[in-house]
């Protein structure tokens, strides 16, 4: 694909400077777009909404009078990641499939004739945005759930430890989420570059999302239910999540985390694929 | 033009025939999209497909590791109506001809667990809302037969209970010396009559039960049993981990009063359906006479039966159904594509300009996907309850047998479900115009409130029920299969089959949900500019 000239070919320095000049570029260009796209802002401003609404929802609606229930503040107080997930998701794959239904892709591949290149900086250029908008809706979140649980009978004064960031399984919980919703919109873009179609790729992420732990009701308490709570990009990705009775959960928090990056990696790797085959 | 306006039969005729072919234009545009019948067909696959995760076996392993006694649904004992039903406890007892009655005074009802198998909380806790013991008149030993009884209850008073799923209340109020509760079933062929008395000289009639076919000779005497205290100690998306242990309840009983009993006969003690248990040295029960005090321990219980309560669906037909998630997601996308592909490829303006009065395009679209959907998800409902049947049998899983009409209803209520989804998906396309974020909305509030109320498990009951009564996730509520008892203690949960609302009360919240989405999407069709 490349047209480099035969005197450029000659000179690797030189070469390898003009890839990283074009992933400038290609930086710079898909930072633009994603810059100027409109809606993503608000959609940004709605996932750290949502997250920390329903967070505070489910923090106010716990209830436990006897001090003694099997409850995870952590995991109550980041509650509002799986619907956040979502709003999430949707900002990855329009970040692909606009391009594709109003035909820029055809432009941006013009200019940019190395695809992975392309994906890589829509991949960059989504994950610093996430990031930050993850560890606001994740600090509100938690925040909300410092405010509101122990009035509930979910405190320290009740024998929980306490919600702070500075203990390490909290900490743990808190950016093991940001960094959760990262991998979903990576997976997100993944999948909608290789499905193209917008609709059509959040069908298949949120149906990737929620329909393990819904279908794992059919499998019983057999060992195929663990299995299957082992593999789920988002029972496995949210063991991070978990602050107490970290030995019964199905999977480790970071190997959970990993099972999740796993997915992600192979959505992105047949995104790559999939735009480096097809025509735009 | 004119000529057709002036006369009336004409002008309806030609109405009704521009709907048609605008019905056959959207047929059209849907059929010739393979990526939108390729989706529907693959929603439709996708229902089935999900009983191919292999279930529980009967007498498995559990998800700590240990192997499951008995396990659910392993061999169903079913009763005179055919349904399934607990029929384990201690009888003590005496034949009874066509005619006679049963008279006692119950004066103490106390729990306990038995030796060797206490859970480690305090013994004051065993019995249970649902312990019972008193009297009663059964068809035979076997279990399942028919019966009926007067009991007193650990928290719900006196009770007339018969045949499993009848339950009349008497005298409320716990027994103990000081109010000791009297207990009177007479006999008279096929019908059996139970009366209460705080005295034993006031006589309150409770209730009358019919028993068809009944022996002429009958088995009358007195019971004890005790369901299993069971508390859930946490749930969460990885399923619900409960501990549960067995109890067992000790009721006295004196002034024992048998009319016409066969001449010569004697007490004889029981244990009804005891299920052989190796793990645990549980008696029985028992019953010991002294003077005319006679004192009958037992546990087990004597209630209707129903599946899952492990947080797992093995064998109930509503479980085979589960697969509608999966496939709904699919419906769901096809649906949005239906309208928003149009928005975004511009052709909503060939279409709005070919026939301009937009309400009816709206409605022609709802018609052809409506009726696609319902027709794509009736064979996938029923070929879904026909191979899950025959995976749960192949693990030695019973299915809780359930009406044929409730079958019937299940399969056309999963279609239905499907088609009002679509519809409901339609009308939120319309009105968004974004695939992927209209998408989002719909399974936001059809597949979420399910997902967090059910699976999830994190909001307090009385949150998950209201979610699941408001957001079109009612809808599900048509597949419930199984009754709830008020008599059996049993978690009537999401994940166990139940919703807050009537089966088709929840479908109604679904198809009102349906109907707003699709009247204000015409409305903002034809206020926005195509």
């Amino acid at each position: 694909m490349s047209q480099a000239p035969p005197a450029q070919r000659a000179c690797p320095a030189e070469m390898s400077r003009a890839s990283r000049a074009s992933m400038r570029d290609a930086l710079h260009a898909e930072w633009t777009k994603a810059r100027t796209l409109p809606g993503n802002g608000w959609l940004h401003l709605a996932a750290i909404a949502l997250t920390v609404a329903v967070s505070a929802a489910v923090a106010a609606a716990v209830r436990c009078p006897s001090g003694h229930c099997a409850e995870d503040p952590a995991k109550i107080s980041l509650t509002g990641i799986y619907l956040g997930q979502a709003v999430i998701a949707i900002v990855a794959v329009l970040g692909v499939s606009t391009e594709h239904s109003t035909g820029m892709i055809r432009v941006t591949l013009a200019a940019m004739p190395r695809r992975a290149t392309v994906l890589a900086a829509k991949a960059a250029v989504l994950t610093c945005p996430v990031l930050a908008s993850g560890a606001v809706a994740v600090l509100g979140s938690v925040l909300a759930g410092r405010l509101i649980l122990p009035g509930h009978g979910i405190g320290p004064g009740h024998g929980y430890p306490d919600l702070s960031l500075t203990s390490g399984p909290v900490l743990r919980a808190a950016s093991g989420s940001v960094l959760y919703l990262t991998l979903i919109a990576l997976l997100s873009l993944g999948i909608a570059a290789a499905v193209r179609d917008g609709a059509a790729a959040i069908g298949i992420v949120l149906g990737l999302l929620y329909l393990f732990p819904i279908l794992g009701q059919v499998a019983g308490t057999g060992t195929w239910h663990r299995h299957l709570d082992q593999l789920a990009p988002m029972t496995a990705g949210l063991a991070i999540q978990a602050t107490t009775g970290l030995h019964s959960l199905p999977i480790s928090p970071w190997a959970g985390l990993g099972v999740l990056a796993g997915w992600t990696a192979a959505a992105l790797l047949a995104g790559v694929i999939l735009l480096g085959l097809r025509d735009a | 033009m004119t000529a057709m306006l002036t006369r009336p039969g004409d002008a309806v005729r030609a109405d009704r025939d521009s709907f048609r072919r605008l019905l056959h234009a959207e047929w059209t545009k849907f059929r010739t999209v393979r990526g939108w019948v390729i989706g529907t067909i693959a929603g439709g696959l996708l229902i089935i497909a999900v009983n191919l995760i292999p279930g529980g076996q009967c007498g498995g392993m559990q998800a700590n590791g240990q192997p499951s006694l008995g396990g659910p649904g392993c061999a169903l004992t079913l009763g005179p109506a055919g349904q399934a039903v607990t029929d384990s406890f201690y009888f003590v007892h005496q034949p009874m001809g066509p005619a006679g009655s049963i008279t006692v005074r119950v004066t103490s009802l106390t729990g306990s667990y038995p030796p060797g198998n206490s859970p480690g909380q305090p013994a004051a806790s065993a019995l249970q809302p649902w312990s019972k013991a008193g009297i009663i008149i059964k068809a035979s030993t076997r279990p399942g037969s028919a019966y009926a009884a007067m009991m007193v209850t650990g928290s719900h008073g006196v009770r007339m209970q018969w045949d499993y799923t009848q339950d009349t209340p008497g005298l409320g109020g716990a027994v103990s010396q000081t109010t000791p509760r009297w207990l009177r079933l007479t006999r008279a062929g096929d019908t059996v009559t139970g009366y209460d008395s705080a005295d034993g000289a006031r006589w309150a009639r409770i209730g009358v039960a019919t028993l068809p076919r009944l022996p002429a000779t009958v088995q009358a005497g007195l019971f004890a049993a005790s369901p299993g205290s069971s508390s859930v100690t946490s749930q969460s998306a990885t399923g619900s981990s409960g501990s549960g242990a067995s109890a067992q309840a000790t009721a006295a009983f004196d002034r024992v009063d048998l009319r016409r009993m066969p001449p010569g006969s004697r007490w004889r003690g029981t244990s009804i359906g005891a299920v052989p248990n190796p793990g645990n040295q549980s008696p029985g029960g028992g019953y010991r006479q002294s003077g005319g005090t006679l004192t009958v321990t037992g546990s087990g219980d004597i209630a209707p039966s129903l599946p899952g309560g492990d947080g797992g669906t093995a064998g109930s037909v509503a479980g085979t159904e589960v697969g509608t998630f999966a496939g709904l997601i699919a419906v769901l996308v096809v649906a949005t594509m239906f309208i928003t592909a149009e928005f975004r490829r511009g052709l909503i303006r060939v279409t709005l300009t070919a026939s301009p009065r937009r309400s009816r395009v709206l409605a022609a679209k709802a018609i052809v996907l409506g009726a696609v959907t319902f027709l794509v998800g009736l064979p996938a409902a029923y070929i879904a309850l026909l191979t899950g049947e025959r995976k749960e049998q192949a693990g030695g899983i019973s299915m809780y047998p359930v009406p044929v009409l409730t079958e019937l209803r299940l399969i056309v209520g999963t279609a239905a479900l499907l088609a009002v989804a679509a519809v409901l998906a339609l009308g939120i396309g319309a009105a968004i115009r974004r695939g992927a974020a209209a998408v989002t909305a719909v399974i936001a509030v059809i597949v979420l409130p399910y997902f967090f109320a059910g699976p999830l498990a994190v909001l307090p009951a009385g949150a998950a029920e209201w979610l699941l009564r408001l957001t079109p996730a009612a809808g599900f509520s048509i597949q419930q299969a199984y009754p709830r008892y008020f008599q059996l203690g049993f978690s009537y949960t999401p994940g166990n089959g139940y919703f807050p609302l009537a089966p088709w009360a929840g479908f109604a919240v679904l198809c009102l949900w349906a109907a707003l989405a699709l009247g204000l999407a015409g409305y903002l069709l034809r206020r926005r500019d195509a």
